[in-house]
């Protein structure tokens, strides 16, 4: 694999911008206007800024990012779909001191994974999961979520999401905030420079409480999906904007006292 | 030389652990042994059986249809294997708690009132060491100061204060055998 | 050391820990659960890694992270948790790692009972997850075998990076025997190469059963082959007794196996030139061992407490030389010796009389 080539400016210029070290330089496969490549830039900013590549593993779900390994200059595994948090509990508990991280979509976490984002949670267990709701299947061509919107049209909603047949949109973050285990749990949104920079902030500190052993860590990140959306790149933000974020409202969910003087 | 023992009753009256101790006696005394539970989803008050075969060459099979002997403490257990013990057998019935008894002309059998005597010597519970004493009258395969000795070896730790009381019961039930053996 | 009387499931549990045990994940059922129950107290006193997961799903895949760390990891179940744990054990498969899963088989299918039972033969040894792969099987038939076969598990998934099961059933997980457990061994002292421990100076290490390229998904599974032959040419293992000159072959594995001798001592005390051979290894199958012995009896038995599942590979390895009959109990029903021993007198009567004609 390719490591970041360093890049010498010109005399009398300075580098404001750079790949970080924890990503490794290559091509994604991800779609234009998808933001799962702002998502992978904000973690691996993230680990730089911590120091923590050296000791960092990263669990890859099934679903669109289910190559997230390759693209992050770290150790990493591919977990069965769902099972993520399994997989990184197992791992985080033969060596505690490292930095274990699961990046999960929310057909992963929020429904064939529910019962191991949700015990992983209960127990406290010292892991990062970034949660991205892009409200639809995108690995397998844009069927509904368990986070697909009342109304939206999805290859498996094709009339939208109908309450009567299908239930209602599951709202993970505010779930797990009721769990004794969990420390630090925010949802966030890529859909503006601000909102992206804050979401920055909010991976930050997740992962600095699991390195200070506080619990478990969880940011969701509201995400677009222009492909399976069937709209062009550039609405698809807008589209996060004005139909996501009043479903799902940004906020901090639970912020443990540790967590807030960190 | 092959012997199977059956050990038979209600879970709580101690038949699991009388059977586990013939068990260890056997090992102690270089015998092969295996012992072999019911196992069921009560936890209490279901009937439990469990199996011990001691031998002097490797034992296959733990399980016998037709056990040599059998040490029954309820009615259900009585029916079930009052027919079943093999000719020449031997069956020792807790008469405290089993009204019937054997038509069996071919195997001798024990009526002792184990769990009476249990009562008269102060603990309820040690009723199944009664019923292992009397089996010892009659079938010598493993001597008394063996069992006893397993005994010392195996009592869970928060029943020590009880050892005494212990191989008083497996005395008693020795004792009572002899004089019924002798009647 | 000295002999103990010890329950086969706290036995399977304590020889683990004594091979060097890291970690176990586990979910509780019946009839295996003594065995979680015992490492619950031992690991976390020896300070070393237990948890009781939310299910056997969770529980395989905290193996399959705790092995990608690099840790001795191993968990057990019984027969509907094995099921549950299949999509695990075919990543672990598809990752390469060694891992130990003990399967305390009961009756089903279905939710079934909690008696002894083989009905998983072909869950393990053919189908233990989707994808083509087989575990290493080990059939333990008494205690000691129970402690000898999960040492050895650990050595042979370690020496081949391969995933080993250790199928017993009910009976040998619930009943008491006295055994001798080895010495302890120390923990691993270094991690592998290939394990996840965070890429510090070197290279990333990935661990991913993913290869989407048809012919790198063939190369993967070439090798696995390649694999499973050395496995099939060297780890076949069995006992057998009582097999010279005889007419009859009884087959027989784990407490079906145990309680054959008993059938085939009384039939041999009757006259009947009977011989048993008791398969340790369910995969590989000892099938060259059956293979030879086929050029020379005349008729072969195969007891099993299931439908006849070992059957199919018994009458491969036979390959139509002689005769294969069979007999079975199904449901958690486990045979006594009298019924294996009408079994062995039908076939042998029969063989006889074949022969005499």
């Amino acid at each position: 694999m390719e490591s970041t080539t360093s890049i010498i400016p010109p005399e009398g210029m300075q580098l404001v911008y750079e790949r970080p070290k924890a990503l490794v330089d290559v091509h994604t496969h991800y779609c234009p206007g998808c933001t799962h490549g702002v998502a992978h830039r904000l973690l691996a900013e993230a680990i730089d800024e911590l120091g923590v590549r050296e000791k960092t593993i990263l669990v890859a779900p099934v679903g669109c990012s289910v190559f997230a390994y390759a693209y992050f200059n770290t150790d990493g595994c591919e977990a069965a779909h769902g099972r993520a948090p399994a997989m990184a509990t197992g791992i985080k508990r033969i060596d505690p001191s490292r930095v274990v991280v699961t990046y999960q979509g929310d057909g992963d976490l929020a429904a064939i994974g529910t019962a191991e984002i949700i015990h992983a949670a209960a127990r406290g267990e010292c892991i990062t999961t970034l949660f991205i709701n892009n409200a639809i299947y995108g690995m397998t061509g844009g069927q509904m979520a368990p986070t697909t919107l009342l109304g939206q049209k999805t290859k498996s909603s094709p009339m939208g999401r109908d309450a009567k047949i299908a239930g209602l949109p599951i709202r993970m973050s505010e779930v797990l905030a009721t769990l004794p285990g969990s420390a630090y749990i925010v949802r966030r949104s890529l859909h503006d420079v601000n909102n992206i920079r804050k979401a920055k902030k909010a991976i930050v500190t997740a992962l600095k409480a699991q390195i200070n052993g506080l619990g478990f860590s969880m940011v969701e990140l509201l995400s677009s999906c222009p492909t399976n959306w069937g709209i062009p790149a550039d609405k698809a933000l807008e589209w996060v904007e004005e139909n996501m974020v009043p479903y799902y409202p940004l906020g901090d969910y639970k912020v443990i006292e540790a967590v807030k003087s960190l | 030389m092959i012997e199977s023992f059956l050990f038979s009753g209600f879970g709580g009256q101690g038949v699991m652990f009388a059977g586990q101790l013939l068990a260890y006696a056997g090992m102690d005394t270089g015998l092969e042994t295996t012992w072999i539970p019911s196992y069921g989803p009560e936890m209490r008050g279901g009937t439990a059986h469990c199996f011990v075969v001691l031998s002097d060459k490797p034992i296959g099979s733990p399980l016998v249809r037709n056990p040599k002997t059998a040490l029954v403490f309820n009615n259900p257990s009585f029916e079930k294997y009052d027919p079943l013990i093999k000719t020449g057998g031997l069956l020792i019935v807790n008469s405290s708690m089993i009204v019937q008894s054997s038509n069996r002309t071919d195997i001798t059998t024990l009526n002792i009132p184990a769990t009476s005597l249990a009562d008269e010597l102060g603990s309820l519970r040690v009723a199944n060491l009664i019923m292992l004493g009397a089996m010892l009258a009659a079938n010598h395969i493993i001597r008394p100061e063996d069992l006893k000795q397993a005994l010392a070896d195996h009592i869970p730790a928060h029943h020590t204060d009880m050892l005494g009381m212990n191989y008083a019961a497996v005395d008693l039930g020795m004792e009572h055998a002899v004089q019924v053996l002798a009647r | 050391m000295a002999k103990e009387m010890l329950k086969g499931n706290n036995a399977i549990a304590e020889a683990a820990v004594r091979a060097g045990l890291e970690a176990y994940f586990g979910y509780p059922i019946t009839p295996q659960t003594e065995l979680l129950e015992y490492l619950s107290k031992r690991l976390v006193e020896l300070n070393r890694v237990f948890l009781q997961a939310e299910s056997e799903v969770a529980a395989i895949n905290m193996v399959y992270g705790a092995a990608c760390a690099g840790a001795r990891v191993m968990t057990s179940s019984s027969s509907p948790g094995i099921s549950l744990m299949q999509e695990g054990l075919s990543y672990i498969a598809g990752s390469e790692l060694p891992v130990v899963i003990v399967d305390i088989m009961r009756g089903g299918p279905g939710l079934g009972n909690i008696l002894p039972s083989q009905g998983d033969y072909f869950q393990v040894t053919r189908s233990a997850g989707h994808g083509d792969f087989h575990p290493i099987v080990l059939a333990p038939s008494s205690v000691q075998e129970a402690i000898d076969f999960t040492i050895l598990a650990f050595e042979l998934a370690e020496k081949y990076r391969h995933m080993v099961l250790l199928a017993a059933d009910g009976q040998i997980g619930q009943m008491m025997e006295p055994a001798e457990l080895p010495p302890m061994r120390p923990l691993m002292e270094k991690r592998p190469d290939w394990a996840l421990t965070g890429a510090g100076d070197r290279p990333p290490n990935i661990i991913s059963s993913i290869f989407l390229v048809a012919e790198e998904m063939e190369n993967y599974n070439k090798m696995i082959q390649n694999k499973l032959k050395v496995i099939r040419a060297n780890e076949q293992r069995w006992d057998e007794i009582y097999t010279e000159d005889i007419d009859l072959l009884v087959v027989g594995y784990g407490t079906a196996g145990r309680i054959a001798l008993t059938a085939v001592e009384e039939a041999r005390e009757e006259g009947m030139k009977v011989g048993l051979l008791r398969p340790q290894t369910l995969y590989p199958f000892p099938d060259d061992r059956i293979s030879e012995l086929a050029d020379y009896v005349d008729s072969v038995l195969v007891v099993e407490m299931n439908a006849g599942q070992m059957l199919d590979d018994v009458r491969l390895a036979v390959g139509g030389q002689v005769p294969v009959s069979f007999f079975g109990r199904m449901g958690g029903v486990v045979p006594m010796p009298d019924e294996i021993y009408n079994a062995i007198k039908e076939a042998y009567t029969k063989t006889t009389a074949h022969k005499a004609a």
